[in-house]
């Protein structure tokens, strides 16, 4: 036991954590923090620009680390501007503990200056969160905070710490063990249901693993590698789950979805068991539920109980963590198959035939730059590199990102899945790249998103965290756009952002960062290679075509089978 | 259908706001909520009533188990379970009618909870039913306003089984 204030015994339990950067700007309520920070801590603080910058950033370092992601921030509107983070954590499950600054005890509930009710308004979108009134509660509190994080379904949760609670005294010791008598995360599997699964397995002629986050959050990439071999099972990764498994392996099946392929939506949707693992049949993968996966048998692995028969009805449900679940099915699995059964042989050949009949397409006019070509450029500029994150942000460059971009590692594609949060892709770069500070880290962004969080580019380049950004400038709301185009009638409203204004090279000079314009395929290479290397953060602005739309495509509420693809040209053949 | 939750949770300050709040954003209604004190004091005991189908009720229970202030969530069989409901309910009645209504109220064991010039309360305790018998017989005198705490229920004492615990699935 030590004698400290509040504010250091925050800092003690988050150096406890092994917490080594923590993102977030200083504010009024949460500034004795700030002192304790200045008075010496091993945590790293990286300086955002704006608390929703470093909540991504936060979400990224966790995404790309495996670790809690920690951000920081004051009372009011430090609070409200995490909101979109703590948003965007929540639906894609990343570990997350926010620590926000209150007005003091006696101050609180009578809007004071600064005052919101941080707990109050982020109530539907954490795990758990405390309003911290005593200082005696803070070190269970944060053991707690971590704690919930990061077991059971990963998440974010809120700790707001009172001003006056951070001024107080006290006498620190880090608890050994927590304190939440109704935290119960599943920690077991259920034997039967996990043989139940493993012989629908191996009965199974025409199976498909549907693998979701929940695989990355479990680090569960080995025990899945295990399953899909032991029962020669093709592989489909949603955007979350994208290098799970590895994207070249024969049994990978592509990416399923409204953008997806439409080899991995015919697989999913034609299959005779579907084997859902961490994954939560979310309306862009499914499309019109009552039509996806209208033959299958459903097994359902998740750790959250809650998923489970949520939208679709689990014929056969295995409640618990993934990693266990995972080895115990490939060690059944490949003990049903002993005997030298290759498994479901014709049905992967069917699939491969998917594959070669149904590419990502698109056509080359020689006039205007693609924004697929930048994509497909950058994906073989990377494919040199020992170890490459992916982010981007939220629209048509984020599917093109995630068609053409391989990933064969986990945790190397880094987007916002669930909440679709334009703006994620920089600064999520920016914590991915403190988390693997030897990665190459490369932002893939719109001009839409960037644009909404491009202050970011400061953090990037006086924090010494030289990130890449491809911002694949169409001058529009590109996805908006193509929606406008295709749904109604070609009424582009308030979607024209134009190529010109900013001037993206410029913004990022003046930012302290390099600064690179492309518009045609010839000098493409040439300039991403020397933002690759010019071994600062860099901004590519890549002036695409304005009109080029996303394909494969399942109009929003259609079947997925019904994907619409790339228009052919007079002379393209399928 | 109406189902009867008993919710056991942590008593700490925005435990019942989690629980009404996941309701509230997952679209779940519920009908009636009272919540008091345990047997312990650091537990609350929460009996809500939700009209909903089953795989609603899988969703509720599950949803509520995630919550970290929940301690355990049971729901409670119609046969095997003793509910209870306290009513007030002030009635306008003129002197000539109070013997009348007198009657009916000791018929029902209703006590009167305070009397003034134009009107009387009574207060009664009793299964909802019965409840919703007495409110309906005394409606014809004029009830002027009317308050239910909504229903509290406990397993029955030999009850042939715990009540079905929704852990982990179905």
């Amino acid at each position: 036991m030590a004698k400290m204030l509040g504010s250091d015994a925050i800092l003690r339990s988050l150096e406890a954590e092994g917490v080594d950067v923590m993102f977030g700007i200083p504010g009024g309520a949460i500034l004795p923090t700030y002192d304790s920070i200045a008075r010496g801590t091993s945590v790293r603080h990286v300086l955002a620009r704006h608390e929703q910058g470093a909540g991504h950033m936060a979400e990224g370092y966790a995404r790309a680390s495996g670790r809690v992601g920690v951000a920081m921030a004051t009372s009011g509107p430090g609070a409200t501007n995490l909101v979109t983070p703590i948003a965007d954590a929540w639906m894609d499950s990343t570990p997350l503990v926010c620590i926000t600054g209150q007005v003091r005890t006696n101050l609180i509930g009578t809007d004071a200056f600064q005052e919101v009710d941080a707990t109050g308004i982020t109530l539907p979108i954490v795990k758990h969160s405390w309003l911290v009134q005593d200082v005696e509660e803070l070190p269970h509190v944060m053991k707690a905070a971590f704690h919930v994080a990061r077991t059971g379904r990963c998440g974010p949760v809120l700790v707001d710490v009172a001003k006056d609670v951070q001024e107080a005294a006290i006498d620190f010791g880090y608890p050994d063990e927590v304190d939440l008598p109704g935290w119960k995360p599943p920690h077991k599997v259920n034997a039967r249901q996990l043989g139940e699964a493993a012989r629908a397995i191996a009965a199974a002629e025409k199976p498909v693993l549907y693998v979701g986050g929940g695989v990355v959050n479990a680090e569960a990439f080995e025990e899945l590698r295990e399953l899909a071999e032991a029962g020669g099972l093709p592989v489909v990764t949603t955007l979350m789950a994208k290098g799970a498994f590895p994207e070249s392996h024969p049994l990978h099946a592509g990416l399923p979805g409204m953008h997806g392929s439409k080899w991995a939506n015919w697989a999913m949707n034609k299959c005779d068991l579907l084997i859902a693992v961490g994954a939560r049949f979310d309306d862009r993968v499914t499309g019109k539920l009552t039509a996806f996966a209208p033959g299958a048998q459903v097994i359902h692995l998740d750790v959250d109980a809650a998923e489970i028969g949520k939208l679709r009805h689990a014929d056969i449900p295995v409640v618990g963590p993934l990693k266990l679940a995972l080895a115990g099915l490939a060690n059944e699995v490949g003990r049903l198959r002993e005997g030298g059964s290759e498994g479901p042989r014709a049905w992967r050949t069917q699939i491969d035939e998917w594959r070669d009949a149904f590419p990502y397409r698109y056509e080359r006019d020689g006039d205007s730059l693609k924004p697929q070509t930048v994509l497909e450029t950058l994906r073989d500029l990377a494919a040199g590199r020992d170890d490459v994150v992916w982010t981007t942000g939220v629209g048509q460059h984020q599917m093109w990102a995630m068609q053409y971009v391989v990933c064969d590692r986990p945790r190397s594609f880094i987007t916002s899945g669930g909440l679709g949060t334009m703006g994620y892709g920089v600064p999520a770069a920016i914590g991915a790249k403190a988390a693997r500070p030897d990665a190459t880290v490369i932002c893939v962004d719109g001009d839409g998103c960037f644009q909404m969080t491009c202050q970011e580019l400061a953090t990037a380049a006086l924090e010494g965290l030289p990130i890449v950004t491809v911002v694949v400038n169409n001058g529009w709301l590109g996805m908006v756009r193509q929606w406008q185009e295709m749904f109604y009638a070609e009424r582009f409203a308030q979607t024209h952002l134009t190529h010109q204004v900013p001037d993206y090279a410029m913004l990022a000079e003046a930012y302290g960062c390099a600064g690179f314009t492309v518009d045609s395929e010839d000098r493409l290479e040439e300039t991403l290679d020397e933002a690759l290397t010019c071994g600062r953060a860099a901004v590519v602005d890549a002036r695409c075509d304005p009109e080029e739309k996303c394909f494969p495509m399942i109009p929003a509420g259609a079947a997925a089978i019904d994907i619409l693809e790339y228009p052919e040209g007079e002379t393209v053949e399928a | 259908m109406t189902h009867t939750l008993s919710v056991l949770l942590e008593n700490k300050p925005g435990a019942l706001a989690r629980v009404s709040n996941m309701f509230a954003r997952r679209g779940f209604n519920i009908e009636s909520l009272a919540v008091g004190p345990t047997e312990r004091p650091d537990v609350s005991r929460i009996t809500l009533r939700v009209e909903c189908d089953q795989h609603s009720l899988e969703q509720i229970e599950k949803q509520m188990h995630k919550l970290v202030n929940v301690l355990r969530v049971s729901e409670l069989e119609p046969g095997e379970t003793v509910e209870r409901e306290l009513a007030l309910i002030k009635v306008a009645v003129s002197p000539e009618r109070r013997p009348e209504l007198l009657a009916v109220a000791d018929t029902f064991k209703a006590h009167v909870a305070d009397l003034g010039p134009e009107a009387m309360i009574f207060e009664l305790v009793g299964p909802p039913d019965v409840l919703d018998s007495f409110e309906e017989l005394v409606r014809p005198y004029g009830v002027k306003e009317l308050v239910r705490t909504g229903r509290i229920a406990l397993p029955r004492a030999a009850a042939r089984r715990a009540p079905r615990r929704q852990h982990v699935l179905r």
